[in-house]
């Protein structure tokens, strides 16, 4: 895509007010984020064991948890590394998956079978023993747990990208290019992938979310966010144990990041209509 | 555009959902007599129902039905009463036990159960190719370490002999207090040698289990349920009420807690720690708790600095709230340990010896300057090891935040999945880790012979001479006074040193449906089946 | 494609299921931890006696080629936690129930997920587009854990309509088919709108209407063919998902499926069973991916597989 075409594309996002409105949320949120440590009204690890599971007042805005520590507060915290975690996992996963599964779709072949067929051992690895292995041997490191994150999410996009380059190659455009000798990268970077990248944004707007509540399971086994700190993935699955007697525990954290995911949707939906070319034209 | 039909679709789908919701409706349940079907909610699926096989709890819940060992125990007294043996005589040195059997017990194939019997399953237990690892229930008996470890090959050296089909000698190593207390365990039930021999460890099965306990295995699908039913052949069997009883396999409490409330279970095995607060207040009486035989404390790794400093550890042990941890954390009944043992064990009640509260701050921080680190300066990040749990996780935040506000140090959590924090502790990878210990039977020996030097069971790579000593001392004694007064004396060193910090006794918390009769909550938490019955409402 | 494809790709399956098999077997063998490790341990003697009965005195390589040799009898060897159990009977006990579990949510999966998203893209930015894509976040954000228990809570204790756990009759199969369907069914209507907003600009549609097709023919014939493969190629991984990971559905309703040995094998370092699921999952993510492939020749006449 030309300067120009970028700049329209630019343009159109503008007119969508919702994607607008989605990209404004997500940005004041990654502002916030980012000043946490200054605006945090507690410190996420303090205890107050006399007012635990206290209902949302003026003092913790959110309520406490069951240690009395400020819901408000860690919710803030679990921000800064669910944000973070969802943001670089899901890319990882997108560049892997995006690459591997336009190389297997267009090549085609023998090729596309070996990929493939590696990607099916890789689904069938048991996914628990591969994390606890790498534990062992690279220990506890956050590296680790993008790559952990990584690992999985990337197969299914591979395989999605892969399904629409396929049915992509046989069209004109693409005959067209061939025969007029494009080399087959700048076939797959300039033509296939940005047709494909439909159903890649719709997919990696899944993606983040799982991503964030996959988090949690890591923590199980150790990876992941450390006690006290939490994540909204850790923070979720610890409200459901009092959500009969403090739903709020529950309600808020899952709040939030339910709030994000409607951003993360808007924005990527306008996006993917702004950059589509064909849809310019209606 | 024409939504309509595709409305229509959408409304159809949803009318559907509906309405096969509203056909689930149950149409009323009309009943009258009160059916005698006992449904329990019993933790975790049973590993087997082999006793020389299982180690689990709920396995024991289900085994001690099928299976009857020489003496029972009184649901409410635990102390030993008959069982296949209608009376035993001890020796005056405390090491032979002369075990006289029922003539009508029988197996539910209508065998009699004979000594040989006794002795077969024994030897099963010890044997190595049966890998029990309960073997060690039978080491009391002489000989059984050295016929477990290969030592000795010949079975008929063990001390258990046959005097005649319904007179059995046990002779034991050492005088053992506790024996008779023992032979209820699961590991020293007898087991049908014809069966087993006949299907190998298929011998389980419902459709080949030949018992001799009240009940007889009827239907074991995994996950699901394990249902048993009365035995024609047992001896006692007028006693037996129930016409069936169904163990649920529930490995989620907020599951079982459900299903309770929903009146698919009688019995609740354990709450969800969340709900107990709520239970608590609850007044229609099904919400039951009582201390239990194990203690919850915390290792100290005593091969690594800082924790190798005794002084150390003791700032460590004094610095904690024991009873704001057991009020506003764990929140179940649970006791402060201000000892190890448990209070009760076995008649024994061992002095108090730590701090409930936080009266001996001062002194925490004091030991803490002395051992050369005042207000924590210099002292390395503590690192708290503890597996995966929300409970756990829970009680070590609230530690560490204690830690940090009395002594000022820092401490790091981690947690692990289960099998690598067991590797990790058992090969002393770790400074501070997480540990309970349940009693194996009804003495405080189960809880201080751990300690001794290079124990099997002692992670903390703790060792003193003297307290080895009064362990062994303690085994060969007859005499109960002076036994727990040597336990006693084993147990201030063990405070003194501190390779632990003891933080709680457990309490056993549950719930048990109002028509449940005959269930009487026990520290040992044995409910005999064939003293249970469901009441008229 | 014809047979010559299907036979190939059939072929194929065998080095690659022993590279499978290799793999694992070797793998999980790295993890700390072993079968036979306990809280209290297990003495020295009795852990020697343990590891003979099971075979694992022997070197590594003599236990894999044991184990190939069982294998090629179809015998999965004896499971170490549920010891008079074998993997092959554990299996042939919970894979039914979890097929059962598994199909039903995915029917619900689908029609939910299909309506909703072919809704949703036929009057894109209007109340029939924000309210069930909104529906859809909502399912991606509230997982199964979540989803589960608050239905218990709703439909099984406070209205008392179905039943809060169990499998024994059909009431039992609604709520966790829902619970599990409704997480698939959030993905599905995002996919699937998604494709059809994509195929809607594309050159055949436009001819399409052209001629005078109704924007329901219009959808039925081409953009259902053509919107639905990104469904298509998520599904072949979520059936194969559906089927055996339902794992926190499974504790939730105490379902006795297949989904709770995979984490419980794991944890348990259960290793035959291990072995045996993951082989199975291996399987079932081989087969349904080879569907999926030929249903893409179906639903797009121009995919060819050389």
């Amino acid at each position: 895509m030309s300067n120009s075409l970028w700049k329209d594309a630019w343009h159109r996002l503008l007119k969508n007010k919702l994607a607008v409105f989605g990209g404004a949320f997500l940005l004041f949120e990654l502002i916030v984020c980012l000043l946490t440590p200054w605006i945090a009204p507690f410190g996420f690890e303090t205890q107050n064991l006399e007012l635990t599971l206290a209902k949302p007042s003026l003092m913790h805005w959110f309520g406490t948890d069951n240690l009395g520590r400020d819901l408000f507060t860690r919710i803030l915290y679990g921000g800064r590394i669910s944000m973070t975690v969802g943001i670089l996992a899901s890319l990882v996963s997108v560049i892997v998956g995006v690459i591997y599964g336009a190389i297997s779709g267009f090549i085609g072949g023998k090729t596309d079978n070996i990929l493939m067929r590696i990607v099916d051992i890789l689904y069938a690895l048991p996914f628990i023993f591969l994390v606890i292995i790498l534990m062992v041997y690279f220990g506890r490191n956050i590296l680790l747990l993008f790559i952990a994150l990584g690992l999985t999410q990337w197969l299914t996009m591979a395989r999605i990208v892969r399904g629409q380059v396929i049915s992509l190659k046989h069209k004109e455009f693409v005959e067209a290019a061939k025969s007029l000798g494009v080399r087959t990268r700048t076939i797959i970077i300039k033509h296939l992938i940005p047709n494909a990248l439909g159903p890649v944004i719709v997919y990696l707007t899944l993606t983040v979310p799982s991503v964030i509540l996959e988090e949690a399971f890591l923590s199980f086994l150790g990876l992941g966010v450390q006690a006290p700190m939490a994540s909204w993935g850790t923070l979720i699955s610890s409200g459901v144990e009092v959500m009969e007697i403090a739903p709020w525990v529950l309600i808020f954290p899952a709040l939030m990041l339910s709030m994000t995911l409607f951003s993360l949707n808007f924005l990527g939906d306008g996006l993917r209509d702004a950059l589509d070319p064909k849809g310019a034209r209606d | 555009m024409k939504i309509g039909s595709w409305r229509l679709t959408l409304c159809s789908v949803f009318g559907f959902v509906i309405l096969s919701i509203l056909i689930g409706i149950p149409l009323g349940s009309a009943q009258s007599a009160v059916p005698q079907i006992l449904n329990l909610g019993n933790g975790g699926e049973p590993k087997d129902l082999d006793p020389h096989i299982t180690t689990g709890v709920p396995e024991f819940h289900i085994l001690m039905n099928l299976l009857e060992g020489l003496v029972n125990k009184d649901p409410k007294t635990l102390t030993p009463i008959p069982g296949v043996a209608e009376k035993w005589k001890l020796s005056k040195d405390g090491k032979t036990y002369t075990f006289s059997l029922r003539k009508n017990a029988k197996w539910s194939n209508g065998e009699p159960v004979t000594a040989q019997d006794f002795i077969y399953s024994w030897t099963r237990l010890l044997k190595a190719e049966t890998a029990s690892e309960y073997a060690y229930q039978g080491f009391y008996i002489k000989n059984g370490k050295a016929f477990n470890e290969g030592k000795i090959k010949d079975p008929a050296q063990l001390g258990i002999k046959a005097i005649d089909p319904y007179t059995l000698e046990v002779q034991l190593e050492n005088p053992t207090p506790f024996f008779l207390s023992l032979l209820f365990h699961h590991s020293l039930y007898p087991v049908h040698r014809a069966t087993i021999e006949k299907f190998g460890s298929r011998w389980t099965r419902p459709e080949n289990f030949v018992g001799n306990g009240a009940f007889i295995l009827s239907k074991w699908e995994i996950n699901k349920v394990v249902s048993v039913k009365p035995n024609p052949y047992y001896w006692d069997k007028g006693i037996i009420k129930l016409t069936e009883a169904n163990f649920y396999p529930i490995d989620k409490h907020e599951t079982e807690e459900k299903m309770f409330r929903a009146k698919n279970l009688h019995s609740v095995d354990d709450l969800p720690l969340e709900k107990l607060p709520l239970w608590q207040k609850d007044s229609s009486g099904v919400f039951k708790t009582h201390p239990y035989l194990g203690t919850y404390y915390y290792w100290f790794n005593c091969n690594k600095a800082p924790l190798n400093n005794k002084k150390v550890r003791q700032a460590l042990t004094l610095a904690i709230d024991r009873d704001r941890i057991v009020k506003f954390v764990t929140r179940g009944g649970q006791v402060p340990a201000t000892m190890f043992t448990p209070p009760g064990t076995g008649g024994y009640q061992p002095q108090a010896r730590l701090p409930k509260d936080g009266s001996q701050f001062a002194k925490a921080k004091q030991l803490l300057k002395e051992a050369g680190f005042p207000d924590g300066k210099g002292l390395p990040t503590i690192e708290i090891l503890y597996n995966t749990s929300d409970n756990h996780k829970k009680i070590a935040e609230a530690i560490q935040q204690m830690w940090k506000e009395t002594l000022g140090i820092d401490a790091t959590l981690f947690n692990q999945e289960w099998k690598v924090y067991l590797d990790n502790q058992h090969t002393k990878n770790y400074m501070v880790s997480r540990a309970g210990w349940i009693a194996d039977y009804n003495d405080p020996n189960t809880f201080l012979d751990m300690f001794v030097t290079n124990g099997g069971n002692n992670h903390s790579g703790y060792s003193n001479a003297t307290y080895d000593q009064l362990i062994e001392a303690a085994k060969k004694e007859t005499n109960p006074k002076k036994r727990f007064a040597i336990f006693q004396k084993a147990e201030d060193i063990l405070l003194e040193d501190l390779p632990i910090m003891p933080i709680y006794i457990y309490s056993r918390n549950y719930l048990l449906s109002n028509e449940v009769q005959g269930w009487h909550p026990n520290i040992e938490d044995i409910h005999p089946l064939k003293y249970i019955s469901i009441a008229t409402k | 494609m014809g047979l010559t494809y299907i036979l190939k790709r059939l072929l194929v399956m065998i080095p690659v299921f022993l590279l499978v098999v290799t793999l694992v077997f070797f793998m999980i063998r790295f993890a700390p931890g072993g079968p036979f490790s306990s809280e209290k341990k297990v003495p020295a003697q009795v852990l020697k006696n343990l590891e003979a009965k099971y075979h694992m005195d022997e070197p590594l390589f003599q236990q894999y080629l044991r184990y190939l040799g069982d294998l090629s009898r179809f015998d999965l060897g004896p499971s170490f936690k549920h010891s008079n159990r074998t993997v092959n009977e554990i299996i042939a006990e919970a894979l039914p129930v979890s097929m059962e579990l598994g199909l039903i949510s995915l029917f619900w999966a689908l029609l939910i997920g299909i309506s909703a998203g072919g809704l949703a893209a036929l009057k894109p930015n209007s109340l029939y587009d924000y309210i069930p894509m909104s529906l859809s976040i909502m399912g991606i954000c509230l997982p199964t854990f979540v989803v589960g228990p608050v239905l218990v809570l709703i439909f099984g204790l406070w209205l008392g309509w179905l039943p809060v756990a169990g499998w024994n009759s059909w009431q039992d199969r609604v709520l966790p088919s829902l619970t599990l369907g409704f997480a698939y069914a959030a993905y599905i209507s995002r996919l699937t709108r998604g494709g059809f907003m994509e195929i809607r600009h594309q050159d055949f549609i436009r001819t399409a209407r052209a001629k005078g097709l109704s924007e329901k023919q219009i959808l039925i014939k081409h953009a259902l063919r053509g919107g639905i493969l990104p469904v298509v190629s998520y599904l072949g991984p979520a059936l194969a998902g559906i089927i055996t990971g339902a794992l926190v559905t499974e504790t939730i309703f105490n379902i006795p499926g297949l989904g709770r040995f995979f984490i419980e094998s794991a944890l348990n370092r259960d290793y035959t069973v291990v072995m045996g699921t993951s082989l199975l999952y291996f399987s079932l993510i081989f087969l349904c991916n080879f569907l999926v492939d030929i249903v893409y020749v179906i639903l797009d006449p121009r995919v060819r597989y050389e």
